[in-house]
Protein backbone atom coordinates (compact mmCIF):
# COMPACT_ATOMS: atom_id res chain seq x y z
CA UNK A 1 0.00 0.00 0.00
CA UNK A 2 1.49 3.12 -0.97
CA UNK A 3 0.36 7.25 -0.14
CA UNK A 4 -0.53 7.34 -3.62
CA UNK A 5 -3.58 5.00 -3.51
CA UNK A 6 -4.32 5.87 -0.36
CA UNK A 7 -4.69 9.67 -1.60
CA UNK A 8 -6.94 8.42 -4.34
CA UNK A 9 -8.48 6.80 -1.95
CA UNK A 10 -9.56 9.69 0.23
CA UNK A 11 -10.32 11.43 -2.69
CA UNK A 12 -12.80 9.07 -3.73
CA UNK A 13 -14.47 9.05 -1.05
CA UNK A 14 -14.94 12.66 -0.45
CA UNK A 15 -16.06 12.76 -3.86
CA UNK A 16 -18.80 10.16 -3.71
CA UNK A 17 -19.88 11.11 0.42
CA UNK A 18 -19.93 15.22 -1.52
CA UNK A 19 -22.04 14.24 -4.28
CA UNK A 20 -24.48 12.03 -2.16
CA UNK A 21 -24.74 14.81 0.60
CA UNK A 22 -25.72 17.20 -2.82
CA UNK A 23 -28.34 15.02 -3.92
CA UNK A 24 -30.14 14.48 -0.72
CA UNK A 25 -30.09 18.02 0.23
CA UNK A 26 -30.85 19.20 -3.16
CA UNK A 27 -33.50 21.64 -2.74
CA UNK A 28 -31.09 23.40 -0.11
CA UNK A 29 -28.24 23.59 -1.57
CA UNK A 30 -29.59 23.84 -5.92
CA UNK A 31 -29.50 27.83 -6.37
CA UNK A 32 -33.20 28.00 -8.33
CA UNK A 33 -35.80 25.52 -8.89
CA UNK A 34 -34.61 23.19 -11.54
CA UNK A 35 -38.18 23.66 -13.74
CA UNK A 36 -37.99 27.74 -14.01
CA UNK A 37 -36.89 29.24 -16.91
CA UNK A 38 -34.22 31.98 -16.43
CA UNK A 39 -32.28 33.01 -19.42
CA UNK A 40 -31.95 32.47 -22.75
CA UNK A 41 -30.65 28.74 -23.83
CA UNK A 42 -27.36 27.73 -24.04
CA UNK A 43 -26.37 30.66 -22.12
CA UNK A 44 -22.37 30.26 -20.78
CA UNK A 45 -21.54 30.41 -17.20
CA UNK A 46 -21.97 33.42 -15.37
CA UNK A 47 -22.41 35.48 -12.10
CA UNK A 48 -25.78 34.06 -11.91
CA UNK A 49 -25.97 30.49 -13.83
CA UNK A 50 -22.35 29.03 -12.94
CA UNK A 51 -22.59 26.55 -15.10
CA UNK A 52 -24.54 28.47 -17.86
CA UNK A 53 -28.43 27.24 -18.80
CA UNK A 54 -29.44 24.11 -20.59
CA UNK A 55 -31.28 23.92 -24.04
CA UNK A 56 -34.70 25.55 -22.27
CA UNK A 57 -32.35 28.34 -20.42
CA UNK A 58 -33.24 26.34 -17.40
CA UNK A 59 -30.22 26.51 -14.69
CA UNK A 60 -27.74 23.85 -15.81
CA UNK A 61 -26.36 23.47 -12.25
CA UNK A 62 -29.57 23.20 -10.64
CA UNK A 63 -30.77 20.26 -13.05
CA UNK A 64 -27.72 18.47 -12.62
CA UNK A 65 -27.80 18.58 -8.77
CA UNK A 66 -31.67 17.49 -9.23
CA UNK A 67 -30.22 14.95 -11.99
CA UNK A 68 -28.09 13.13 -9.36
CA UNK A 69 -30.70 12.29 -6.75
CA UNK A 70 -32.16 9.95 -9.88
CA UNK A 71 -28.78 8.52 -10.66
CA UNK A 72 -27.75 7.88 -7.07
CA UNK A 73 -31.59 7.18 -5.53
CA UNK A 74 -31.73 4.37 -9.02
CA UNK A 75 -28.02 2.50 -8.85
CA UNK A 76 -28.12 3.01 -5.42
CA UNK A 77 -31.83 1.30 -5.35
CA UNK A 78 -30.91 -1.17 -7.69
CA UNK A 79 -27.41 -2.61 -6.33
CA UNK A 80 -28.78 -2.86 -2.70
CA UNK A 81 -31.86 -5.08 -3.94
CA UNK A 82 -29.81 -6.97 -6.51
CA UNK A 83 -27.23 -7.99 -3.97
CA UNK A 84 -29.64 -9.04 -1.45
CA UNK A 85 -31.43 -11.27 -4.10
CA UNK A 86 -27.86 -12.59 -5.30
CA UNK A 87 -26.53 -12.91 -1.99
CA UNK A 88 -29.80 -15.39 -1.29
CA UNK A 89 -29.92 -17.00 -4.36
CA UNK A 90 -25.48 -17.68 -4.28
CA UNK A 91 -26.21 -19.34 -0.67
CA UNK A 92 -29.19 -21.21 -1.36
CA UNK A 93 -27.72 -22.73 -4.30
CA UNK A 94 -24.47 -23.47 -2.50
CA UNK A 95 -26.10 -25.41 0.27
CA UNK A 96 -28.68 -27.20 -1.14
CA UNK A 97 -26.91 -27.58 -4.68
CA UNK A 98 -29.28 -30.40 -6.82
CA UNK A 99 -31.54 -29.24 -9.28
CA UNK A 100 -32.28 -25.81 -7.41
CA UNK A 101 -28.14 -24.85 -7.72
CA UNK A 102 -28.53 -26.19 -11.77
CA UNK A 103 -31.75 -24.54 -12.69
CA UNK A 104 -30.84 -20.79 -10.67
CA UNK A 105 -27.24 -21.72 -12.83
CA UNK A 106 -28.07 -22.13 -16.00
CA UNK A 107 -30.89 -19.20 -15.91
CA UNK A 108 -27.82 -16.86 -15.06
CA UNK A 109 -25.68 -18.46 -17.40
CA UNK A 110 -28.33 -17.65 -20.54
CA UNK A 111 -28.77 -14.11 -19.17
CA UNK A 112 -25.25 -13.51 -19.11
CA UNK A 113 -24.87 -14.68 -22.53
CA UNK A 114 -26.43 -11.79 -23.61
CA UNK A 115 -24.90 -8.03 -23.70
CA UNK A 116 -26.76 -6.39 -20.91
CA UNK A 117 -27.78 -3.44 -22.58
CA UNK A 118 -29.17 -5.57 -25.39
CA UNK A 119 -31.34 -7.50 -22.99
CA UNK A 120 -32.72 -4.30 -21.54
CA UNK A 121 -33.20 -2.83 -24.81
CA UNK A 122 -35.48 -5.76 -25.78
CA UNK A 123 -37.34 -6.00 -22.54
CA UNK A 124 -38.65 -2.06 -22.75
CA UNK A 125 -39.59 -2.45 -26.30
CA UNK A 126 -41.94 -5.30 -24.77
CA UNK A 127 -43.46 -4.06 -21.44
CA UNK A 128 -42.77 -0.62 -22.46
CA UNK A 129 -40.38 2.46 -20.99
CA UNK A 130 -41.48 3.15 -17.34
CA UNK A 131 -39.73 3.20 -13.61
CA UNK A 132 -40.74 0.29 -12.18
CA UNK A 133 -39.13 -1.95 -16.07
CA UNK A 134 -36.25 0.11 -15.44
CA UNK A 135 -35.41 -0.65 -12.44
CA UNK A 136 -36.90 -3.97 -12.32
CA UNK A 137 -34.65 -4.96 -15.63
CA UNK A 138 -31.23 -3.87 -13.90
CA UNK A 139 -32.13 -5.41 -10.81
CA UNK A 140 -32.35 -8.71 -12.78
CA UNK A 141 -29.33 -8.09 -14.54
CA UNK A 142 -27.17 -6.93 -11.61
CA UNK A 143 -28.20 -9.96 -9.83
CA UNK A 144 -27.26 -12.80 -12.07
CA UNK A 145 -23.43 -11.22 -11.93
CA UNK A 146 -23.81 -11.05 -7.79
CA UNK A 147 -25.16 -14.19 -7.71
CA UNK A 148 -21.71 -15.78 -10.14
CA UNK A 149 -19.21 -14.34 -8.22
CA UNK A 150 -21.02 -15.38 -5.14
CA UNK A 151 -21.72 -18.32 -6.03
CA UNK A 152 -18.41 -19.19 -6.63
CA UNK A 153 -17.39 -18.06 -2.89
CA UNK A 154 -20.34 -19.43 -1.65
CA UNK A 155 -19.60 -23.15 -2.45
CA UNK A 156 -15.67 -22.21 -1.77
CA UNK A 157 -17.08 -21.68 1.93
CA UNK A 158 -20.04 -23.98 2.24
CA UNK A 159 -17.18 -26.83 1.24
CA UNK A 160 -15.11 -26.00 4.82
CA UNK A 161 -15.12 -27.96 7.80
CA UNK A 162 -16.77 -25.11 10.06
CA UNK A 163 -19.74 -25.97 8.31
CA UNK A 164 -20.01 -29.43 8.62
CA UNK A 165 -19.46 -28.80 12.21
CA UNK A 166 -21.93 -26.24 12.37
CA UNK A 167 -24.65 -28.85 10.20
CA UNK A 168 -23.14 -31.71 12.77
CA UNK A 169 -24.43 -29.72 15.67
CA UNK A 170 -27.58 -29.45 14.33
CA UNK A 171 -27.63 -25.75 13.26
CA UNK A 172 -30.42 -24.64 11.36
CA UNK A 173 -29.87 -23.54 7.85
CA UNK A 174 -30.70 -19.40 8.67
CA UNK A 175 -27.90 -19.89 11.64
CA UNK A 176 -24.87 -20.81 9.50
CA UNK A 177 -25.97 -18.78 6.71
CA UNK A 178 -25.95 -15.44 8.82
CA UNK A 179 -23.13 -16.92 11.51
CA UNK A 180 -21.19 -18.66 9.31
CA UNK A 181 -21.08 -18.20 5.70
CA UNK A 182 -21.97 -14.66 4.99
CA UNK A 183 -18.76 -13.39 7.47
CA UNK A 184 -16.90 -15.04 5.48
CA UNK A 185 -18.06 -13.47 2.05
CA UNK A 186 -18.12 -9.73 3.06
CA UNK A 187 -14.84 -8.89 1.65
CA UNK A 188 -15.73 -10.03 -1.77
CA UNK A 189 -19.22 -8.86 -1.63
CA UNK A 190 -18.24 -5.05 -0.34
CA UNK A 191 -15.75 -4.85 -3.70
CA UNK A 192 -18.72 -6.57 -5.45
CA UNK A 193 -20.75 -4.13 -4.28
CA UNK A 194 -18.67 -0.94 -5.23
CA UNK A 195 -18.14 -2.32 -9.01
CA UNK A 196 -21.75 -3.27 -9.22
CA UNK A 197 -22.70 0.79 -8.12
CA UNK A 198 -20.46 2.26 -10.37
CA UNK A 199 -21.96 -0.55 -13.46
CA UNK A 200 -25.32 0.75 -12.29
CA UNK A 201 -24.48 4.41 -12.23
CA UNK A 202 -22.77 4.32 -15.95
CA UNK A 203 -25.89 2.14 -17.25
CA UNK A 204 -28.94 3.78 -15.69
CA UNK A 205 -27.23 6.69 -17.41
CA UNK A 206 -26.52 5.22 -20.79
CA UNK A 207 -30.50 4.19 -21.10
CA UNK A 208 -31.22 8.30 -20.47
CA UNK A 209 -29.15 8.62 -22.72
CA UNK A 210 -30.14 6.60 -25.74
CA UNK A 211 -33.80 8.45 -24.64
CA UNK A 212 -35.16 4.96 -23.17
CA UNK A 213 -34.34 5.40 -19.67
CA UNK A 214 -35.63 8.60 -17.36
CA UNK A 215 -38.63 10.44 -19.05
CA UNK A 216 -38.91 13.94 -19.65
CA UNK A 217 -39.82 16.37 -18.50
CA UNK A 218 -37.77 14.46 -15.67
CA UNK A 219 -34.46 13.72 -16.35
CA UNK A 220 -31.27 11.90 -14.61
CA UNK A 221 -27.84 12.80 -15.41
CA UNK A 222 -27.95 10.98 -18.53
CA UNK A 223 -31.10 12.25 -19.25
CA UNK A 224 -29.80 16.09 -19.16
CA UNK A 225 -27.12 14.96 -21.71
CA UNK A 226 -29.28 13.59 -24.14
CA UNK A 227 -31.64 17.24 -23.83
CA UNK A 228 -28.81 19.46 -24.13
CA UNK A 229 -26.76 17.07 -27.16
CA UNK A 230 -27.24 20.26 -29.43
CA UNK A 231 -24.97 22.42 -27.44
CA UNK A 232 -22.10 20.46 -28.46
CA UNK A 233 -22.50 21.30 -32.24
CA UNK A 234 -22.24 25.14 -31.69
CA UNK A 235 -19.28 24.41 -29.76
CA UNK A 236 -21.17 24.97 -25.73
CA UNK A 237 -20.16 22.67 -23.16
CA UNK A 238 -23.80 21.96 -21.60
CA UNK A 239 -24.24 18.12 -21.92
CA UNK A 240 -20.26 18.30 -20.74
CA UNK A 241 -21.34 18.80 -16.94
CA UNK A 242 -23.70 15.89 -16.15
CA UNK A 243 -21.53 13.54 -18.18
CA UNK A 244 -18.27 15.02 -16.25
CA UNK A 245 -20.70 14.25 -12.73
CA UNK A 246 -21.49 10.31 -14.13
CA UNK A 247 -17.88 9.51 -14.57
CA UNK A 248 -16.90 11.41 -11.20
CA UNK A 249 -19.51 8.74 -9.52
CA UNK A 250 -18.48 6.16 -11.44
CA UNK A 251 -14.47 7.06 -11.37
CA UNK A 252 -14.97 7.41 -7.08
CA UNK A 253 -16.71 4.10 -6.23
CA UNK A 254 -14.20 2.06 -8.65
CA UNK A 255 -11.07 4.10 -6.95
CA UNK A 256 -12.63 3.39 -3.62
CA UNK A 257 -12.73 -0.75 -4.61
CA UNK A 258 -9.54 -0.53 -6.27
CA UNK A 259 -8.53 0.48 -2.73
CA UNK A 260 -10.26 -1.70 -0.78
CA UNK A 261 -9.16 -5.06 -3.25
CA UNK A 262 -5.56 -4.19 -2.85
CA UNK A 263 -6.07 -4.00 0.94
CA UNK A 264 -7.72 -7.18 1.77
CA UNK A 265 -5.90 -9.09 -1.34
CA UNK A 266 -8.97 -9.97 -3.27
CA UNK A 267 -9.08 -11.89 -6.70
CA UNK A 268 -11.51 -9.23 -8.73
CA UNK A 269 -12.29 -9.27 -12.41
CA UNK A 270 -10.25 -5.57 -12.48
CA UNK A 271 -7.53 -8.25 -12.88
CA UNK A 272 -4.75 -6.95 -10.64
CA UNK B 1 -15.00 -42.77 -25.95
CA UNK B 2 -15.55 -39.23 -24.84
CA UNK B 3 -13.66 -36.29 -26.83
CA UNK B 4 -13.40 -33.69 -24.67
CA UNK B 5 -13.08 -30.62 -27.08
CA UNK B 6 -16.04 -32.08 -29.30
CA UNK B 7 -18.06 -31.98 -26.28
CA UNK B 8 -16.92 -28.48 -24.77
CA UNK B 9 -17.91 -27.20 -28.84
CA UNK B 10 -21.18 -28.72 -28.24
CA UNK B 11 -22.40 -27.98 -24.70
CA UNK B 12 -21.10 -24.03 -25.41
CA UNK B 13 -23.49 -24.56 -28.87
CA UNK B 14 -26.34 -25.76 -26.64
CA UNK B 15 -26.08 -23.09 -24.00
CA UNK B 16 -25.76 -20.08 -26.63
CA UNK B 17 -28.92 -21.49 -28.57
CA UNK B 18 -30.23 -21.08 -25.10
CA UNK B 19 -29.88 -17.59 -24.91
CA UNK B 20 -30.49 -16.79 -28.80
CA UNK B 21 -33.94 -18.56 -28.03
CA UNK B 22 -34.71 -16.81 -24.78
CA UNK B 23 -34.10 -13.90 -26.52
CA UNK B 24 -36.46 -14.23 -29.24
CA UNK B 25 -39.21 -15.71 -26.45
CA UNK B 26 -38.78 -12.81 -25.19
CA UNK B 27 -40.22 -10.83 -27.82
CA UNK B 28 -43.08 -13.29 -28.72
CA UNK B 29 -44.49 -13.63 -25.05
CA UNK B 30 -44.23 -9.95 -24.38
CA UNK B 31 -46.06 -9.36 -27.83
CA UNK B 32 -48.41 -11.74 -26.73
CA UNK B 33 -49.41 -10.00 -23.84
CA UNK B 34 -49.68 -6.43 -24.71
CA UNK B 35 -53.42 -5.13 -25.90
CA UNK B 36 -53.43 -4.73 -29.63
CA UNK B 37 -51.64 -6.76 -32.18
CA UNK B 38 -48.74 -6.55 -34.98
CA UNK B 39 -52.02 -6.02 -37.20
CA UNK B 40 -53.21 -3.00 -35.45
CA UNK B 41 -49.65 -1.63 -35.21
CA UNK B 42 -49.42 -2.11 -38.73
CA UNK B 43 -52.78 -1.03 -39.73
CA UNK B 44 -53.02 2.04 -36.68
CA UNK B 45 -55.40 2.99 -34.84
CA UNK B 46 -58.30 3.77 -37.21
CA UNK B 47 -57.98 0.59 -39.42
CA UNK B 48 -61.48 -1.10 -40.14
CA UNK B 49 -62.05 -4.42 -37.95
CA UNK B 50 -62.32 -5.97 -41.87
CA UNK B 51 -59.02 -4.92 -42.36
CA UNK B 52 -57.37 -6.46 -39.33
CA UNK B 53 -58.93 -9.88 -39.21
CA UNK B 54 -57.58 -9.80 -43.12
CA UNK B 55 -54.22 -8.97 -41.80
CA UNK B 56 -54.46 -10.93 -39.15
CA UNK B 57 -55.09 -14.21 -40.97
CA UNK B 58 -52.66 -13.56 -43.35
CA UNK B 59 -49.62 -12.79 -41.09
CA UNK B 60 -50.87 -15.95 -39.15
CA UNK B 61 -51.79 -13.97 -35.81
CA UNK B 62 -54.78 -16.67 -34.80
CA UNK B 63 -52.39 -19.31 -34.82
CA UNK B 64 -51.32 -20.34 -31.08
CA UNK B 65 -48.51 -18.92 -29.87
CA UNK B 66 -45.79 -21.58 -30.30
CA UNK B 67 -46.82 -22.48 -33.77
CA UNK B 68 -45.94 -18.69 -34.49
CA UNK B 69 -42.55 -18.77 -32.77
CA UNK B 70 -42.19 -22.09 -34.99
CA UNK B 71 -42.63 -20.41 -37.67
CA UNK B 72 -40.95 -17.43 -37.26
CA UNK B 73 -37.35 -19.51 -36.20
CA UNK B 74 -38.40 -21.19 -39.59
CA UNK B 75 -38.39 -17.74 -41.61
CA UNK B 76 -35.42 -16.22 -39.70
CA UNK B 77 -33.57 -19.35 -40.42
CA UNK B 78 -34.22 -18.85 -44.23
CA UNK B 79 -33.41 -14.78 -43.90
CA UNK B 80 -37.41 -13.95 -43.29
CA UNK B 81 -37.27 -11.97 -40.05
CA UNK B 82 -41.11 -10.28 -40.99
CA UNK B 83 -42.12 -6.99 -41.52
CA UNK B 84 -40.72 -3.50 -39.67
CA UNK B 85 -44.11 -1.60 -38.17
CA UNK B 86 -42.40 1.59 -38.42
CA UNK B 87 -41.03 1.46 -42.24
CA UNK B 88 -43.11 -1.36 -43.64
CA UNK B 89 -40.28 -3.13 -44.72
CA UNK B 90 -38.77 -6.35 -44.15
CA UNK B 91 -36.92 -6.47 -41.38
CA UNK B 92 -33.83 -8.20 -43.24
CA UNK B 93 -33.73 -5.95 -45.75
CA UNK B 94 -33.83 -2.68 -43.04
CA UNK B 95 -31.10 -4.61 -40.96
CA UNK B 96 -28.45 -5.67 -43.12
CA UNK B 97 -26.96 -2.57 -44.76
CA UNK B 98 -27.20 -1.46 -40.60
CA UNK B 99 -25.43 -4.26 -39.66
CA UNK B 100 -22.79 -3.76 -42.06
CA UNK B 101 -22.42 0.02 -40.92
CA UNK B 102 -21.61 -1.11 -37.44
CA UNK B 103 -19.21 -4.06 -38.42
CA UNK B 104 -17.52 -1.86 -40.03
CA UNK B 105 -16.97 1.03 -37.46
CA UNK B 106 -16.41 -1.71 -34.74
CA UNK B 107 -13.43 -3.85 -36.54
CA UNK B 108 -12.30 -0.56 -37.55
CA UNK B 109 -11.78 0.39 -33.45
CA UNK B 110 -10.45 -3.16 -33.02
CA UNK B 111 -7.76 -2.65 -35.75
CA UNK B 112 -6.62 0.30 -33.65
CA UNK B 113 -7.27 -0.85 -30.01
CA UNK B 114 -6.22 -4.13 -29.95
CA UNK B 115 -2.32 -2.98 -31.14
CA UNK B 116 -2.44 -0.24 -28.74
CA UNK B 117 -4.07 -2.24 -25.85
CA UNK B 118 -1.77 -5.15 -25.71
CA UNK B 119 1.70 -3.34 -26.64
CA UNK B 120 0.82 -1.33 -23.42
CA UNK B 121 -0.49 -4.67 -21.74
CA UNK B 122 2.75 -5.84 -22.47
CA UNK B 123 4.76 -3.11 -21.57
CA UNK B 124 3.37 -2.82 -18.24
CA UNK B 125 3.77 -6.11 -17.19
CA UNK B 126 7.67 -6.15 -18.33
CA UNK B 127 7.92 -3.08 -16.03
CA UNK B 128 5.54 -3.93 -13.09
CA UNK B 129 5.31 -2.11 -10.11
CA UNK B 130 7.30 1.03 -11.84
CA UNK B 131 5.79 4.28 -11.97
CA UNK B 132 5.03 3.75 -15.57
CA UNK B 133 2.92 0.73 -14.94
CA UNK B 134 1.24 2.70 -12.41
CA UNK B 135 0.37 5.46 -14.44
CA UNK B 136 -0.88 3.03 -17.24
CA UNK B 137 -3.30 1.28 -14.77
CA UNK B 138 -4.27 4.64 -12.81
CA UNK B 139 -5.17 6.22 -16.26
CA UNK B 140 -7.08 2.57 -17.29
CA UNK B 141 -9.06 3.09 -14.22
CA UNK B 142 -10.09 6.33 -15.20
CA UNK B 143 -11.14 5.15 -18.57
CA UNK B 144 -13.66 2.14 -17.69
CA UNK B 145 -15.61 4.93 -15.46
CA UNK B 146 -16.14 7.19 -18.46
CA UNK B 147 -19.02 6.95 -20.04
CA UNK B 148 -19.05 7.09 -24.15
CA UNK B 149 -20.89 9.73 -24.24
CA UNK B 150 -18.48 11.71 -22.34
CA UNK B 151 -15.27 10.91 -24.24
CA UNK B 152 -17.64 11.40 -27.33
CA UNK B 153 -19.05 14.83 -26.76
CA UNK B 154 -15.27 15.47 -25.68
CA UNK B 155 -13.75 14.57 -28.93
CA UNK B 156 -16.60 16.34 -30.81
CA UNK B 157 -15.92 19.47 -28.77
CA UNK B 158 -11.89 19.70 -29.20
CA UNK B 159 -11.58 17.80 -32.60
CA UNK B 160 -15.11 19.57 -35.00
CA UNK B 161 -16.44 22.57 -33.21
CA UNK B 162 -12.88 23.86 -32.33
CA UNK B 163 -10.54 22.36 -34.88
CA UNK B 164 -12.82 21.56 -37.51
CA UNK B 165 -10.65 18.55 -38.39
CA UNK B 166 -13.86 16.25 -38.76
CA UNK B 167 -17.23 16.42 -38.83
CA UNK B 168 -19.31 15.77 -35.29
CA UNK B 169 -21.85 13.58 -36.84
CA UNK B 170 -20.84 10.28 -38.89
CA UNK B 171 -23.36 10.45 -42.10
CA UNK B 172 -21.92 8.46 -45.16
CA UNK B 173 -23.71 9.09 -48.32
CA UNK B 174 -23.73 6.14 -50.63
CA UNK B 175 -21.18 7.97 -53.11
CA UNK B 176 -18.53 8.03 -49.85
CA UNK B 177 -15.12 7.04 -50.74
CA UNK B 178 -12.67 5.42 -48.96
CA UNK B 179 -11.20 9.17 -47.13
CA UNK B 180 -15.26 9.93 -46.98
CA UNK B 181 -15.43 6.65 -44.51
CA UNK B 182 -12.28 7.48 -42.77
CA UNK B 183 -12.37 11.10 -42.20
CA UNK B 184 -16.23 10.47 -40.98
CA UNK B 185 -15.27 7.49 -38.40
CA UNK B 186 -12.44 8.98 -37.22
CA UNK B 187 -13.83 10.51 -33.79
CA UNK B 188 -16.55 7.77 -33.32
CA UNK B 189 -13.34 4.92 -33.98
CA UNK B 190 -11.61 7.15 -31.12
CA UNK B 191 -14.45 7.19 -28.92
CA UNK B 192 -14.71 3.48 -29.12
CA UNK B 193 -10.88 2.83 -28.62
CA UNK B 194 -10.92 5.32 -25.18
CA UNK B 195 -14.07 2.77 -23.60
CA UNK B 196 -12.25 -0.52 -24.53
CA UNK B 197 -8.86 0.16 -24.62
CA UNK B 198 -8.43 -0.36 -20.65
CA UNK B 199 -9.81 -3.44 -20.21
CA UNK B 200 -8.16 -5.29 -22.50
CA UNK B 201 -4.91 -3.92 -21.53
CA UNK B 202 -5.71 -5.37 -18.25
CA UNK B 203 -6.55 -8.76 -19.13
CA UNK B 204 -3.40 -8.37 -21.53
CA UNK B 205 -1.33 -7.18 -18.34
CA UNK B 206 -2.89 -10.21 -15.80
CA UNK B 207 -1.92 -12.77 -18.79
CA UNK B 208 1.51 -12.06 -19.64
CA UNK B 209 2.40 -11.52 -15.94
CA UNK B 210 1.01 -15.11 -14.88
CA UNK B 211 3.23 -16.57 -18.14
CA UNK B 212 6.17 -14.72 -16.21
CA UNK B 213 5.55 -16.32 -12.56
CA UNK B 214 5.93 -20.08 -14.39
CA UNK B 215 8.95 -22.04 -13.81
CA UNK B 216 10.37 -22.89 -16.51
CA UNK B 217 10.85 -18.63 -17.24
CA UNK B 218 12.66 -18.86 -13.58
CA UNK B 219 14.44 -21.42 -15.44
CA UNK B 220 15.63 -19.51 -18.32
CA UNK B 221 16.33 -16.66 -15.92
CA UNK B 222 18.91 -19.20 -14.18
CA UNK B 223 19.80 -20.38 -17.39
CA UNK B 224 21.52 -16.87 -17.87
CA UNK B 225 19.68 -16.08 -20.81
CA UNK B 226 19.09 -11.81 -21.72
CA UNK B 227 15.57 -10.66 -20.66
CA UNK B 228 14.90 -9.91 -24.23
CA UNK B 229 15.08 -13.69 -24.99
CA UNK B 230 13.30 -14.61 -22.29
CA UNK B 231 10.14 -12.48 -23.41
CA UNK B 232 10.08 -13.10 -27.24
CA UNK B 233 11.37 -16.86 -26.84
CA UNK B 234 10.09 -18.13 -24.04
CA UNK B 235 7.08 -15.96 -22.89
CA UNK B 236 5.28 -14.34 -25.59
CA UNK B 237 4.42 -18.04 -27.76
CA UNK B 238 3.05 -19.17 -24.04
CA UNK B 239 0.78 -16.08 -24.24
CA UNK B 240 0.07 -16.10 -27.27
CA UNK B 241 -3.20 -17.91 -26.48
CA UNK B 242 -4.46 -15.82 -23.83
CA UNK B 243 -3.52 -12.60 -26.31
CA UNK B 244 -5.80 -14.12 -28.95
CA UNK B 245 -8.60 -14.63 -26.61
CA UNK B 246 -8.70 -11.84 -24.96
CA UNK B 247 -8.96 -9.57 -28.51
CA UNK B 248 -12.29 -12.08 -29.05
CA UNK B 249 -13.35 -10.62 -25.93
CA UNK B 250 -12.76 -7.01 -27.23
CA UNK B 251 -14.02 -7.48 -30.25
CA UNK B 252 -17.31 -8.71 -28.90
CA UNK B 253 -17.79 -6.03 -26.80
CA UNK B 254 -17.20 -3.32 -29.51
CA UNK B 255 -19.67 -4.56 -31.31
CA UNK B 256 -22.03 -4.00 -28.00
CA UNK B 257 -20.28 -0.50 -27.36
CA UNK B 258 -21.16 1.08 -30.64
CA UNK B 259 -24.97 1.34 -29.14
CA UNK B 260 -24.22 4.19 -27.25
CA UNK B 261 -21.26 5.35 -30.01
CA UNK B 262 -23.77 5.37 -32.78
CA UNK B 263 -25.87 7.20 -30.38
CA UNK B 264 -23.49 10.23 -29.75
CA UNK B 265 -22.61 10.84 -33.62
CA UNK B 266 -25.75 9.94 -35.42
CA UNK B 267 -23.97 6.63 -37.34
CA UNK B 268 -26.29 5.01 -39.44
CA UNK B 269 -25.89 1.35 -37.57
CA UNK B 270 -27.31 -1.32 -36.15
CA UNK B 271 -27.20 0.33 -32.83
CA UNK B 272 -28.85 3.12 -33.52
CA UNK B 273 -31.57 0.90 -35.57
CA UNK B 274 -32.93 -0.86 -32.32
CA UNK B 275 -32.77 2.06 -30.28
CA UNK B 276 -35.24 3.93 -32.63
CA UNK B 277 -36.90 0.18 -32.75
CA UNK B 278 -37.41 0.43 -29.27
CA UNK B 279 -38.73 3.93 -28.95
CA UNK B 280 -41.44 3.06 -31.45
CA UNK B 281 -42.04 0.01 -30.44
CA UNK B 282 -41.74 -1.89 -33.58
CA UNK B 283 -41.14 -5.45 -32.31
CA UNK B 284 -40.01 -7.27 -35.33
CA UNK B 285 -37.23 -5.02 -35.74
CA UNK B 286 -36.24 -5.18 -31.91
CA UNK B 287 -36.40 -8.81 -32.08
CA UNK B 288 -34.00 -9.32 -35.05
CA UNK B 289 -31.39 -6.57 -33.51
CA UNK B 290 -31.79 -8.36 -30.44
CA UNK B 291 -31.25 -11.65 -31.83
CA UNK B 292 -27.93 -10.10 -34.16
CA UNK B 293 -26.60 -8.56 -31.33
CA UNK B 294 -26.65 -11.44 -29.63
CA UNK B 295 -25.35 -14.06 -31.84
CA UNK B 296 -21.90 -11.51 -32.42
CA UNK B 297 -21.86 -11.38 -28.90
CA UNK B 298 -22.11 -14.98 -28.48
CA UNK B 299 -19.50 -16.01 -31.52
CA UNK B 300 -16.58 -14.02 -30.42
CA UNK B 301 -17.14 -15.12 -26.97
CA UNK B 302 -17.09 -18.51 -28.06
CA UNK B 303 -14.13 -17.94 -30.07
CA UNK B 304 -12.44 -16.41 -27.27
CA UNK B 305 -13.19 -19.90 -24.57
CA UNK B 306 -12.23 -22.12 -27.57
CA UNK B 307 -8.95 -20.68 -28.43
CA UNK B 308 -7.93 -20.71 -25.37
CA UNK B 309 -9.22 -24.28 -24.32
CA UNK B 310 -7.91 -25.45 -27.90
CA UNK B 311 -3.86 -24.61 -27.10
CA UNK B 312 -4.41 -25.18 -23.12
CA UNK B 313 -5.06 -28.95 -22.89
CA UNK B 314 -5.34 -28.47 -19.03
CA UNK B 315 -8.62 -26.35 -19.48
CA UNK B 316 -10.28 -29.08 -21.05
CA UNK B 317 -11.19 -31.20 -18.02
CA UNK B 318 -13.25 -29.81 -15.41
CA UNK B 319 -11.59 -28.59 -12.39
CA UNK B 320 -12.52 -31.20 -9.43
Amino acid sequence: MNRHSSASFLLSVCVLTGLVLVAIFAPFVAPYSPTDVLAAPFAMPNADNLLGTDALGRDLLSRTIYGLRYTLGIATFVTVVACALGVVLAIMAAVRKGWLDMVIGRGVDSVMAIPQIIFALIVLAVAGISLTTLVCTMIVLEATLFFRILRASAGDIAAMDFIEVARLRGEKLPWYIFREILPNLAPTLIAEFGIRFAYASLFISALSFLGVGIQPPEADLGGLVRENALAISIGRTAPLVPAFVIAAIAVAANGIVDWFVHKYSIRSELGQ
Amino acid sequence: MRHPLLSFVIQRAGSGLISLVVVSVLVFVGTAMLPGDAAQAILGQDATPQALSELRQELGLNDPLFLRYWNWVAGALQGDMGMSFSSKRPVVEVLIPRLTNSMILALSAAAIALPLAIGLGIIAALNRESLLDRMISMVSMWLVSIPAFLSGYILINIFSTRLGWFPGLAIIRSSATLADWANALALPVATLVFITIAHTMRLTRTAILSVMASDYILMAEIKGLSPRRIVLKHALPNALSPILSISMLTIASLMVGVVVVEAVFSYTGMGKLMVDAVAYRDLPLVQACGVCFSLVFILFNFAADFLSILVNPRLREPKA
